[in-house]
């Protein structure tokens, strides 16, 4: 089937078998593979991105699904050279030990924020339930979301 | 991984839904949210050879004042349910349980109707609607009809949705002031209860349902029955478990559920939410 759905600002026409999941669509039809897959059972939250401007677990959405729809994956945060605040606030507040959660993270954190601007310390904590760091780096991780909702 | 190939159509109307899955038959299924079925189908444990996405089906998505009930279109996703200003004033322990679905993303995309048709009793809103006393609106070929949430949960994932029919509303009794608690007792902030408990009380009247204490969720009626007559909540959350069967698994023993199912009901029930 034909899917049309713009990531990162690019309008994308591609032929799909139905079962293709997004994440495998933004991995491996476009090439994106900032996106990772981790428990592949929408547990861990690795393959956070967004769709229409939320924060979905890509790994339990048919790119069917998001057919005329809106992605952005993190390759899509940064403005060139300059990257997003999350990004930056996660940099400054060593947010990330191994890096594979980090992409999902920053995404459902950005999620957060659109929902929350100025959320307290146990908002972050509840809503970034959806994403596991296994090297548990949950407090750099809260302390980057709150330094990046500060700086607004 | 990746879920055994199956053919796809999108449905724009419940109508057109019920008419796709009259012609396909058995072998189709009705994508919601996707939240529960997906996962089902990429471990093979689902097989559909077709799927009709009903997730587009817009007019099936709103929150009404009803007057005596808060009418729920089963296409309402668990954010909105969650987030709703009506649902916070008349049926605020509905809007609680919603927000402990998964996680936010999770929220962003399962729906109220696909979790209550998917019927597990693990899942939070078809016990938390069972004790709310909803009533459940299916559409099949020759029109609605209405299901009580009491009558509507057969087995393991199995529901009085006949097999052409699709659930297009959900209706919860306004809660009038009374008080309620929600108890969620589990491992990590995103895992399925082990066990749940959604209770609510006005006076002697109360409800009370257990999520995860057997194959379908369970409306402690003994608690019920016991506090209208005049019982003390401990007295009465010491029944918790006796309309219930649960299993043993890893996470508990059927002994430890009913210990839990006990005190969570306890702590529900003296929770002074309202």
């Amino acid at each position: 089937m034909k899917v049309t759905i713009t990531v990162n600002g690019k309008t994308h026409e591609s032929e799909v078998e139905p079962r293709t999941l997004l994440v495998q669509y933004v991995r491996d039809t476009l090439g994106l593979t900032g996106t990772n897959i981790g428990c592949d059972t929408s547990s861990c939250g690795a393959c956070s991105l967004h769709l229409n401007g939320e924060s979905v677990k890509s790994c339990t959405l048919l790119a069917a699904q998001a057919d005329g729809g809106t992605v952005t994956t993190i390759e899509g945060l940064a403005n060139g050279d300059v990257m997003h605040p999350m990004q930056k606030a996660f940099m400054d507040n060593h947010g990330l030990q191994c890096g594979f959660c980090t992409p999902g993270m920053v995404m459902a954190a950005i999620g957060l924020l659109n929902e929350n601007p100025n959320p307290t310390e146990e908002q972050v904590r509840i809503g970034l339930e959806g994403n596991l760091c296994r090297c548990t780096g949950y407090h750099n991780n809260v302390k980057s979301v709150l330094a990046c909702a500060n700086e607004k | 991984m990746i879920p055994a190939p199956f053919d796809y159509k999108r449905a724009s109307s419940a109508a057109e839904a019920i008419s796709l899955i009259g012609e396909y038959g058995d072998e189709s299924k009705f994508l919601a949210g996707g939240h529960s079925l997906l996962p089902l189908m990429k471990l093979r444990l689902a097989q559909p050879s077709m799927l009709i996405d009903i997730g587009r089906i817009q007019d099936l998505s709103y929150i009404r004042d009803a007057g005596d009930h808060i009418a729920i279109g089963a296409l309402t996703r668990h954010m909105d349910v969650e987030k709703s200003p009506v649902l916070a004033e008349h049926a605020p322990l509905l809007a609680h349980a919603a927000g402990h679905v998964g996680d936010p993303q999770v929220r962003h995309r399962g729906t109220i109707g696909g979790s209550i048709a998917h019927a597990d009793s693990a899942s939070d809103l078809p016990a938390t609607t069972l004790a709310l006393g909803a009533t459940y609106v299916a559409q099949g070929p020759n029109g609605t009809r209405e299901i009580a949430a009491a009558d509507f949960y057969k087995g393991f994932l199995e529901s009085a949705l006949a097999p052409d029919e699709m659930l297009t509303e959900i209706r919860v009794p306004k809660m009038n002031g009374a008080s309620w608690g929600f108890q969620k007792f589990n491992r990590r902030a995103q895992d399925w209860a082990i066990v749940g408990v959604a209770a609510w009380k006005r006076g002697t009247e109360s409800g009370v349902a257990l999520v995860n204490m057997g194959s379908v969720p369970v409306l402690a009626t003994s608690v019920a029955t016991a506090i209208a007559g005049g019982a003390s909540i401990a007295d009465a959350a010491q029944l918790a478990a006796a309309e219930a069967e649960p299993q043993s698994d890893l996470n508990a023993s059927a002994e430890y559920r009913v210990h839990l199912a006990q005190v969570l009901v306890r702590r529900a029930l003296e929770s002074n939410n309202a």
